[in-house]
C-alpha cells in the first residue's frame, strides 16, 4: 500500500505520477482507484463524466502493474489515468457525443487516438461530457445535463469540452483528451485554470473522432501542466494512413519544447484585433501582467495587426454549420442509435424526420438549418464561398504576422466563466466566447491556452493563448513552459492548487 | 397484355419532323479489389452486409481514404477516351437522405472532374456502308456506389406496397466511374444505332483496359439515356432521362421509343416533360418516373475529409504508356490479318467472339475453324443456355486439341461436336471425353469393307446402278455404313473404299 494518500495522489500531475509509478512508489491500480474514488466523491456535483469504465480501467491498470513488475519497458504515461471526451469512439464503450440520438451506441471500433492511448498503456477512466456534437461553449448543450465548473459550481466549465476540463480541475483525472473546432479545448482550459492545446490541423488523427466540422476539428491534450500536455501530445500525434488529412511528417518535439523554458530573443506578437473592447478588465489585467513577464523573460514583444480576424466569427459560423449539416445527416435512425416514431405505418422519411426531431437538441438543429441554407444552390457562393475566401485571408494574416514574430499571444477568452443559464438562450453572446480562438481553427495552425491567474473581480481563472505556425507546436510548449515557471515562481504554487476542495 | 396507352409516331415520320439530340451517361463499376474509400472487398455479391466496415457503413467517426488504384483506372479510362486529365481536382459531397446511403451523402466529383473534353469514334453500319461518328465526351468522374435496397412483402418488388425493406451495403462504396457525353447531334435516323455503337465501343474499351468486367446484366455497366427532339428551327428540345437501360439492344430500343413518343407528344401540340423514365425490357417502352422540372437540391460542397487528387504529369504519361490498342483499331488490324470480310468481322463482333477467336488462333487453330466453332456451335449452345459465350466451359486449348484430332483423322466434325457436348457437360477434357464416350473414327479398312459388303448384300440393286455409271447411288451404301458404324466412320473414306471395291472411278 502506498504511503501517499488518495487525496494527495489525485492532485499530482502526470509527470510526477509517471516517476512515482516507474520508481515503484505507487501502483497504477492504486492511482486508478484513487481517481475512481475521487470521481465517486465529486462527480455527482461536477458531472464531468457521462460514462465511467471502472472495470476496464482497473483491468488496464492491473495489466500495466503486472508488466512493470515483470521488468517490461513501458512508456512514460503507462498506468496514468485519463478522461476521454465522448466524441471519440472506443470499442464497446458507449459513445454519445453528448447527444440523445446516439444514446447507448457502442462503436465496433477504436478511434486512432484510443489505439495510441492503449498502445501507450494509458488507463482510460471513461468518457466526458460535452456540448451535443461539440456545438457550444458551456457544456450546457449536452443532452445529458450540464457539467459544472469546479472553481464555482454555479458556473460553466466552458465547452464543448467542459467535461474533460472539469475532470482535470476537479482532480478526477490528471490527463484528458479534448477536441477543438473553434476553441473547445482552449476555452474550457481557460475558464477552469488548466492547460489545453489545439495541435496543428492534421497532427492528430481524426479517425474515430465523430466529425462536427471536418476541416476545423482537431483533437488535442488537456492537462494541469504544460509538460503533462506535451507528454500526452507526443502519445497521440503522428501520421495515420486512415485519415487523409493527417500530416505525414515527424511530430515536432513538444516534450523538448516543454522542457526548454528559454525564450530569450524570441519575438512575440500581440494581436491588436484580439484585445480592447469586449474583454473583461480582470482578464486584460492578467494578460498585460503575463505579457510583461514574457518581456522580463527576455522575449521581444511587439504589436501586430491581423485585420481579417474581425471576420473570423462570421466565416466560422458559415463553414462550421455547412460541414456539420452534412456530417450529421447520417444520424437518421436507420442503422444505429435512436429511432423514433417507427410505428409500422410511417414512411422511412417520416421516421428519419421524427428521429432527428426528438434526438437532436436546439443548438444542433439551429446549426443544421444554418448550414443547409448556406450550402443551398443560389446561396452557396454568397455564404460558403465567401466564408472560404475569408478563411484564406485569415491564413494570410497569420502568415504575414509570422514573418515578423515567432508566436502570437492573446487572452484565450474575453471573460472568465459565466453563470450556468446566463447565455444559453443568447446564441450570439455564446458564440462570442470563441472570438479569439476561432482564427487558429480557420487557418489550421496550432495554439495553447494556459492559466495566468485569477481575475480580480471574480477570482476566476484567466487563460492566455499562444499561437504558433503550423507544424511548430513545440514553440507553444516552449513559451508556455517559460510563462508557467515564471508564474510558479511568483505565486509559489501552481494556480490549480487554489481550486476549491469540493 | 393490354395495348399500350402511350402514343407514338412512326419512326420515319418522327425523323422527318424533328432532329433527335442524345446524351448518354454511363456508369462503370471498377473491377478494383477493394472499395473506393476503404479496404473492403469490391467483389460482386456475397452474403448481404459481409463486405462492410466502419468506413463504408458510414459509422460515426470513420473517414474515407481514396483508393489509388481507382484513380489510376479512371485516368487510364480518361486517356483512352482522349480526355485531358486534371492536374488538381476534388471530391464533393452530394447530400440527400436515402437509406441506401450510409452517410446520407454520396462522395462524388461535382464541378472538378478528373477527366474532361474527350471523344470516342464509333462506327455504325448503314445501307451505304460503315459510317463513323465522333461522340464527344464531356467528363469522366469518380464516385461511390450506394447500397442495394430490397423491398419485401409487396407484389411488385417496388417500394410502394412493400411491408419492409432490406438494405445490403456490400455494394456501398464500390468505385463507380461516370462517363458523360456532350449532346450528340446530327445522327438523325441513325441515332438509336449511334447510341448502341457508343455503349458497345465504350464497353469494349473498358474491357480492353481491364478496368471493369462491364457486365450490363450484373449492373457493372449501366446506362442512362437522355433524348430530346429539336423542333425545326430550334436548337434544343426538352429532354427525358431514361434510367438504367441494361443491355445494348435496350439502349437502341429506348432511344427509338423516346423519339417516337416525344414526336407524338410534340406533333400533338403537347410539351415534353423533363423527367426520369423507366425502360421496360418486355414491352420496349419507357414509362414516367420522377419529375425533374425543379432542379434537385444536393447542396454540393468539397469533401473536407479528403485531400485533392493531384496526379503528376509524369504519372499520367506513364499511364498513357499502358493503354491497350483501341478496340476499333484492333478490329481493323485483325480483319486484315485474318483476311475476312466486313460481314464476317461483324458476325464475330455481334457474337462477342473476337477475344475468344483470337485466343483460339493463338493456340494454333486455323482462323476459319476458330471462327466456325465460336460463331456457330458455341454461340448456339450459349444462346440455348442463356449464358454469355465467355461463360461456356470451352477453352481455346480444347478447340486446338479437337482440331488436332480432326487433322489426324481420329475425329470427324460430327464426332467433334459430341466431344464438345461432353466437355460442356463437365465430363472432362477433350481426351477424357473421347475415351469415355468411345468417340473414335472407325478407320480400319477391313472393318469398313465388311460393313460395305454387308450393305451391298442388303441392297443388291445399288451395286449394279453404280457400276452402270450412277455413281451418286453410292450415297445409299455410304449412309448404311455410317449407320452401321454409329456415325464413327469417315464418310469420304467409306465412299472411296466402296468405289475401289466396285472397281469404279470416283
Amino acid at each position: 500500500m502506498s504511503v501517499i494518500s488518495d487525496a494527495d495522489l489525485v492532485r499530482q500531475d502526470a509527470a510526477t505520477l509517471s516517476s512515482a509509478l516507474s520508481a515503484g512508489d505507487i501502483t497504477s491500480v492504486e492511482l486508478t482507484q484513487a481517481c475512481l474514488n475521487r470521481i465517486s466523491a465529486v462527480d455527482g456535483t461536477i458531472h464531468a463524466f457521462l460514462h465511467v469504465d471502472t472495470d476496464a480501467a482497473l483491468a488496464t491498470a492491473q495489466d500495466v502493474d503486472r508488466r512493470r513488475a515483470a521488468g517490461e519497458e513501458l512508456g512514460r504515461l503507462a498506468g496514468v489515468p485519463l478522461a476521454l471526451k465522448d466524441v471519440l469512439t472506443m470499442r464497446g464503450v458507449p459513445t454519445t457525443c453528448g447527444s440523445r440520438i446516439l444514446e447507448g451506441w457502442p462503436p465496433p471500433y477504436d478511434s486512432t487516438i484510443v489505439e495510441r492511448l492503449r498502445a501507450a498503456d494509458v488507463v482510460i477512466l471513461g468518457k466526458t461530457n460535452m456540448d451535443e456534437f461539440a456545438m457550444g461553449s458551456s457544456t450546457e448543450h449536452s443532452g445529458y445535463g450540464p457539467t459544472r465548473n469546479p472553481w464555482d459550481v454555479e458556473r460553466i466549465p466552458g465547452g464543448s469540452g467542459g467535461g474533460s476540463a472539469a475532470a482535470l480541475a476537479a482532480f478526477e483525472a490528471p490527463l484528458a483528451i479534448g477536441t477543438d473546432t473553434g476553441g473547445s479545448i482552449r476555452q474550457p482550459a481557460s475558464v477552469t485554470g488548466t492547460v489545453g492545446v489545439k495541435p496543428t490541423y492534421g497532427a492528430v488523427s481524426r479517425y474515430g473522432l465523430v466529425a462536427l466540422a471536418s476541416s476545423l476539428d482537431q483533437a488535442g491534450p488537456c492537462a494541469r501542466s504544460v509538460m503533462d500536455a506535451a507528454l500526452l501530445h507526443e502519445v497521440i500525434a503522428g501520421y495515420d494512413p486512415r485519415d487523409s488529412t493527417s500530416i505525414n511528417a515527424p511530430v515536432p518535439d513538444v516534450v523538448a519544447g516543454a522542457g526548454n523554458g528559454d525564450i530569450r530573443g524570441m519575438r512575440i506578437g500581440l494581436v491588436r484585433e484580439l484585445s480592447g473592447e469586449g474583454y473583461q478588465p480582470g482578464v486584460r489585467e492578467r494578460f498585460d501582467q503575463a505579457v510583461a513577464m514574457l518581456t522580463d523573460l527576455g522575449a521581444e514583444v511587439v504589436e501586430v495587426s491581423c485585420p481579417h480576424f474581425d471576420y473570423a466569427l462570421g466565416a466560422y459560423y458559415l463553414i462550421l454549420p455547412s460541414e456539420a449539416s452534412s456530417n450529421l445527416a447520417r444520424f437518421d435512425g436507420m442503422r444505429y442509435g435512436l429511432r423514433a416514431g417507427d410505428d409500422g405505418e410511417a414512411s422511412v422519411e417520416e421516421v428519419m424526420s421524427r428521429t432527428r426531431e426528438v434526438g437532436f437538441g436546439a443548438e444542433v438543429k439551429r446549426r443544421i438549418m444554418l448550414g443547409t441554407y448556406a450550402l443551398s444552390s443560389g446561396y452557396y457562393d454568397a455564404y460558403y464561398g465567401q466564408a472560404q475566401k475569408v478563411r484564406t485571408l485569415i491564413s494570410r494574416d497569420f502568415a504575414a504576422a509570422f514573418e515578423t514574430v515567432d508566436v502570437l499571444v492573446s487572452p484565450t477568452t474575453p471573460t472568465t466563466a459565466f453563470k450556468i443559464g446566463e447565455k444559453v438562450d443568447d446564441p450570439l453572446a455564446m458564440y462570442l466566447n470563441d472570438i479569439a480562438t476561432i482564427p487558429v481553427n480557420l487557418a489550421g495552425n496550432c495554439a495553447m491556452s494556459l492559466p495566468i491567474g485569477l481575475a480580480r473581480e471574480d477570482d476566476l481563472p484567466v487563460g492566455l493563448q499562444i499561437m504558433a505556425p503550423a507544424q511548430t507546436d513545440d514553440r507553444l510548449y516552449r513559451v508556455g513552459a517559460a510563462l508557467e515557471e515564471a508564474l510558479l515562481d511568483k505565486r509559489g504554487h501552481a494556480l490549480i492548487e487554489e481550486a476549491p476542495a469540493l | 397484355m393490354s395495348a399500350s396507352a402511350i402514343e407514338r409516331m412512326k419512326f420515319d415520320d418522327a425523323l422527318a419532323a424533328f432532329e433527335p439530340v442524345l446524351g448518354l451517361e454511363t456508369h462503370v463499376e471498377l473491377g478494383t479489389a477493394s472499395k473506393m474509400f476503404c479496404s473492403c472487398s469490391a467483389e460482386f455479391g456475397g452474403e448481404p452486409n459481409t463486405h462492410v466496415c466502419p468506413v463504408c457503413l458510414g459509422l460515426p467517426g470513420s473517414m474515407p481514404v481514396v483508393n489509388a488504384s481507382a484513380i489510376e483506372s479512371t485516368i487510364r479510362m480518361g486517356l483512352s477516351l482522349n480526355c485531358s486529365i486534371a492536374s488538381w481536382c476534388r471530391f464533393a459531397r452530394k447530400n440527400y437522405f436515402y437509406p441506401d446511403m450510409p452517410k446520407d451523402y454520396q462522395v462524388s466529383q461535382y464541378d472538378e472532374p478528373l477527366c474532361v473534353d474527350g471523344y470516342l469514334d464509333v462506327v455504325v453500319a448503314t445501307d451505304d456502308g460503315p459510317r463513323e461518328f465522333r461522340v464527344e465526351i464531356e467528363r469522366v468522374h469518380m464516385e461511390e456506389d450506394t447500397g442495394k435496397l430490397t423491398h419485401a412483402g409487396g407484389d411488385t418488388g417496388r417500394i410502394h406496397g412493400a411491408d419492409y425493406s432490406l438494405v445490403d451495403y456490400n455494394r456501398a462504396g464500390i468505385p463507380l466511374i461516370e462517363i458523360v457525353t456532350k449532346p450528340i447531334v446530327g445522327a438523325g435516323e441513325l441515332a438509336p444505332l449511334v447510341a448502341r455503337a457508343y455503349v458497345t465501343e465504350l464497353r469494349d474499351l473498358m474491357r480492353a483496359l481491364g478496368v471493369s468486367d462491364v457486365r450490363m446484366d450484373q449492373g457493372s455497366l449501366r446506362c442512362d439515356v437522355n433524348v430530346s427532339l429539336a423542333p425545326s428551327g430550334e436548337p434544343w428540345g426538352t429532354r427525358s432521362e431514361t434510367k438504367n437501360v441494361n443491355s445494348l439492344r435496350s439502349v437502341e430500343r429506348a432511344v427509338r421509343f423516346e423519339i417516337e413518343r416525344q414526336a407524338a407528344v410534340l406533333s400533338g401540340g403537347g410539351r415534353v416533360v423533363q423527367e426520369t423514365r423507366h425502360f421496360h425490357e418486355d414491352t420496349g417502352e419507357t414509362t414516367s418516373g420522377r419529375s425533374k422540372e425543379h432542379a434537385e437540391e444536393y447542396r454540393y460542397f468539397p469533401e473536407p475529409d479528403l485531400v485533392p487528387v493531384a496526379p503528376t504529369s509524369d504519372w499520367v504519361e506513364e499511364l498513357r504508356g499502358t493503354l491497350p490498342e483501341v478496340p476499333s483499331v484492333r478490329r481493323a488490324r485483325l480483319q486484315a490479318v485474318w483476311n475476312i470480310s466486313d460481314l464476317e468481322m461483324q458476325t464475330l463482333v455481334n457474337a462477342e467472339a473476337l477475344d475468344l477467336v483470337e485466343s483460339t488462333i493463338d493456340h494454333g487453330v486455323d482462323q476459319a475453324a476458330a471462327r466456325k466453332w465460336w460463331t456457330g456451335e458455341f454461340t448456339r449452345i450459349a444462346n440455348e443456355q442463356g449464358i454469355a459465350l465467355t461463360d461456356l466451359p470451352v477453352t481455346a486449348a480444347h478447340i486446338a486439341r479437337v482440331e488436332e484430332l480432326i487433322a489426324d483423322g481420329s475425329l470427324t466434325d460430327k464426332l467433334a461436336r459430341q466431344v464438345f457436348e461432353g466437355v460442356i457437360a463437365g465430363e472432362g477434357d477433350v481426351d477424357a471425353v473421347v475415351q469415355a464416350r468411345g468417340l473414335v473414327v472407325v478407320g480400319d479398312d477391313s472393318t469398313l469393307l465388311a460393313a460395305i459388303e454387308q450393305a451391298l448384300a442388303d441392297q443388291p440393286d445399288v451395286a449394279e446402278k453404280i457400276q452402270g455409271g450412277k455413281v451418286q447411288a453410292a450415297g445409299a451404301i455410304v449412309g448404311a455404313v455410317m449407320k452401321a458404324t454409329k456415325g464413327q466412320a469417315d464418310a469420304a473414306k467409306v465412299r472411296t473404299l466402296l468405289l475401289e471395291h466396285l472397281g469404279v472411278d470416283g
